[in-house]
């Protein structure tokens, strides 16, 4: 996995709250190639029905070409499980989402693929795609040593990460490898449930 | 003397395997379940040259890309798709887990099948690639969703990074009016604590009304926890789940099931429990619910009107809602009664348990459904109950679609879309944005509404539909 420690780029904003996975990644593309799926990111916000692009929608504007870090609305990435609405995202450059808050199961998948989300204040996320909006195109950083979102207006906001998310991801460490360390203990604790009534 | 522990509190610490002492836990899990889109942990697993750790500890059922038109694996017209949903039988079958392809009656959604099979059982921790995982808490498990690369762990370590989130109990106490289900207690739950309302915890719901559902109705409200942003959602088990799970074929029989018994009594929350937020709600104040807009949140009474952006608490909450009903095709202030339907869909990990489709079928009697109408069976052990009652000839008569068992238009991955512009009155949990096609306009209600739409081509409060034949 990519490791990520800290990231300046173009910021892009999305003005909807519940973004959920099938905006991100419509289902119709499940099952097609990682290669196949770059061209789903949001397909259905940037595409109309005949396949042609929205120009308003931001993503497809100009100033916002090569952006990297979104910043989005509550509960970005609700919905389903689908891993996919992770890796379109990064496939397509994305590796920092900003949002006062994360579907549960689009938050874990983050930390999978060496991208990273971070929860501010709703009022500070606001503010934030505010100066992003008033001044397309501006860049804004994403700290991870120091668990700090720089905006546009300079001003530092502190994040608090899992520490255990934190390190893996600083480190490019996947969980299957760091979890194959503890073999011991889950065979120990395999022995210990075995004896036990529930036979589970 | 410890202190009270919630049902939760018992099964997450009773899986424990390490604690890292940083709020992160190494948590074991005792039930897999896989479907057709868990390709791409096989794949992980073979790139790392790893084993799967406890191949007897899943199970697997293709649901996602299935066709529902007929049995036949050629029937999954995509290539690709036919690619993946033919590639379990050889991922399984070298691993060693059991498989329940087309060819087997107890296929099935696999949210449907591991109750059914009695695969899910109390007190254990229970994962699928699958957001509406929650649905297996209905008998007292913790089960969540996971991504694909959790999946890729689960197979490889049996064990899940997890952080225990908090816990929420909503309470919902009273007598259910007639023609008031369990579809319509979760969606007025969503209602009330909104689509991030549960975000970061797993809820127990209790209280008067939902001891007296039974088994599936618990599934039902357990399913759409996820649509409140929550993680898990659980019943504590009772009576009800122990003769629901008496006898199925992976319960644990004879002396080992007497000995599972009385563990699982042990698991209720203890009195004094404490959670993190309590929500209380009124049964009796509970009326068939439909969702108006593109999140399950937007949920209101039958006999309600589609709201006003005008009355919207603030600025970005307007222009969401705005959004939402340009997306609905539906003006503010108009009668969800006179909202015509295109389409009905009965199914999906929600809705199509046996129960689901007795309670369809005794409104469709001597009705006749004026507008397309699918009736998709959760399993194939389902679908055969079905028939062995009537049922299939009730929705036969009343000219609905008898299928083949699937996701289906729940999440529309085999082809089973509508139109753009279609207004689809639809028992499934997501009204998403395009969730069943591009361009598809999605209504949330349960199956007994679902009929009654269908067979007066609007949206009809079922408590008043007129008597069949009328």
């Amino acid at each position: 996995m990519q490791p990520f420690t800290t990231l300046t780029a173009v910021a892009a904003p999305l003005d909807m709250p519940n973004v959920d996975t099938d905006r991100i990644i419509p289902a119709r593309f499940l099952g097609r190639t990682r290669e196949e799926q770059l061209v789903a990111m949001f397909h259905d916000l940037r595409h109309d029905p005949e396949g042609r692009r929205v120009p308003g929608f931001v993503l497809n504007r100009p100033e916002f070409a090569g952006a990297r870090i979104l910043v989005a609305d509550r509960n970005f990435g609700c919905g389903s499980s689908r891993e996919h609405a992770v890796t379109t995202l990064v496939d397509n450059g994305f590796r920092a989402f900003v949002a006062p808050s994360f579907g549960d199961i689009f938050h874990n998948n983050c930390f999978q693929n060496g991208a990273l989300p971070v929860r501010l204040p709703e009022a500070r996320v606001a503010a934030l795609r505010a100066q992003l909006n008033a001044s397309p195109g501006a860049t804004m950083t994403v700290d991870l040593v120091r668990q700090v979102v720089v905006g546009p207006d300079g001003v530092e906001d502190r994040f608090e990460t899992d520490p255990f998310r934190r390190d893996c991801l600083l480190n490019g460490v996947d969980d299957i490898g760091l979890t194959m360390r503890h073999e011991a203990e889950i065979a120990a604790y395999e022995a210990r449930r075995a004896a036990e009534p529930d036979g589970a | 003397m410890s202190a009270p522990r919630t049902l939760f509190d018992k099964i997450w610490q009773r899986h424990v395997v390490v604690d890292r002492g940083d709020g992160h836990h190494l948590l074991y899990i005792d039930r897999h379940l896989m479907h057709d889109g868990s390709w791409t942990a096989f794949e992980t697993l073979r790139e790392r040259g790893a084993r799967v750790r406890r191949p007897e500890l899943a199970l697997a059922t293709p649901d996602h890309f299935t066709s529902t038109a007929s049995r036949d694996p050629a029937a999954v017209a995509d290539p690709m798709h036919r690619r993946h949903f033919e590639a379990i039988r050889a991922n399984t079958k070298a691993a060693g887990i059991t498989l329940f392809h087309v060819e087997d009656v107890r296929q099935g959604i696999a949210h449907v099948v591991g109750p059914e099979q009695g695969f899910t059982r109390p007190g254990i921790t229970l994962v699928c690639g699958d957001s509406h995982t929650a649905t297996h808490g209905a008998v007292g498990a913790l089960a969540f969703g996971i991504g694909a690369s959790e999946v890729a762990h689960v197979m490889a370590t049996q064990c899940l990074w997890q952080r225990k989130p908090k816990s929420m109990r909503v309470r919902v106490d009273g007598a259910l009016a007639p023609g008031v289900t369990a579809k319509d207690v979760v969606l007025a739950i969503i209602a009330r604590i909104g689509a991030a309302g549960g975000v970061g915890h797993v809820i127990e719901y209790a209280g008067s009304t939902i001891r007296g559902l039974s088994i599936e109705g618990r599934l039902t409200v357990c399913n759409m926890s996820i649509e409140a942003g929550a993680r898990a959602g659980m019943v504590a088990p009772d009576d009800t789940t122990y003769a629901y799970l008496h006898g199925r074929p992976m319960s644990p029989q004879g002396a080992a099931w007497d000995r599972a018994l009385a563990f699982w009594r042990t698991l209720p929350s203890d009195d004094g429990a404490a959670f993190d937020r309590d929500v209380a709600i009124d049964a009796a104040a509970i009326a068939p619910m439909v969702t108006w807009g593109t999140s399950p949140e937007d949920a209101l009474p039958i006999d309600g009107r589609v709201p006003d952006p005008a009355d919207a608490p603030d600025a970005a909450k307007r222009e969401s809602m705005k959004i939402s009903l340009d997306y609905m095709g539906l003006a503010p202030g108009t009668p969800m009664e006179t909202v015509a339907v295109d389409r009905v869909f009965i199914g999906s990990c929600t809705n199509s348990r046996i129960e689901d489709l007795r309670d369809a079928a005794r409104v469709a009697r001597g009705r006749k459904a004026v507008v397309p109408s699918w009736v998709v069976p959760g399993s194939g052990l389902v679908k055969a109950q079905a028939e062995a009652e009537g049922l299939d000839r009730v929705f036969r008569e009343a000219g609905f679609e008898w299928r083949e068992p699937g996701c289906s238009m729940c999440v529309g991955m085999n082809g089973d879309t509508g139109l753009p512009g279609q207004r689809i009155a639809s028992t499934s949990n997501r009204n998403f944005i395009g969730r069943q096609g591009r361009g598809v306009r999605t209504h949330l209600l349960s199956p007994a509404m679902a009929v009654a739409a269908a067979v007066t081509g609007r949206f009809a409060d079922v408590r008043r539909l007129a008597a069949p034949g009328a």
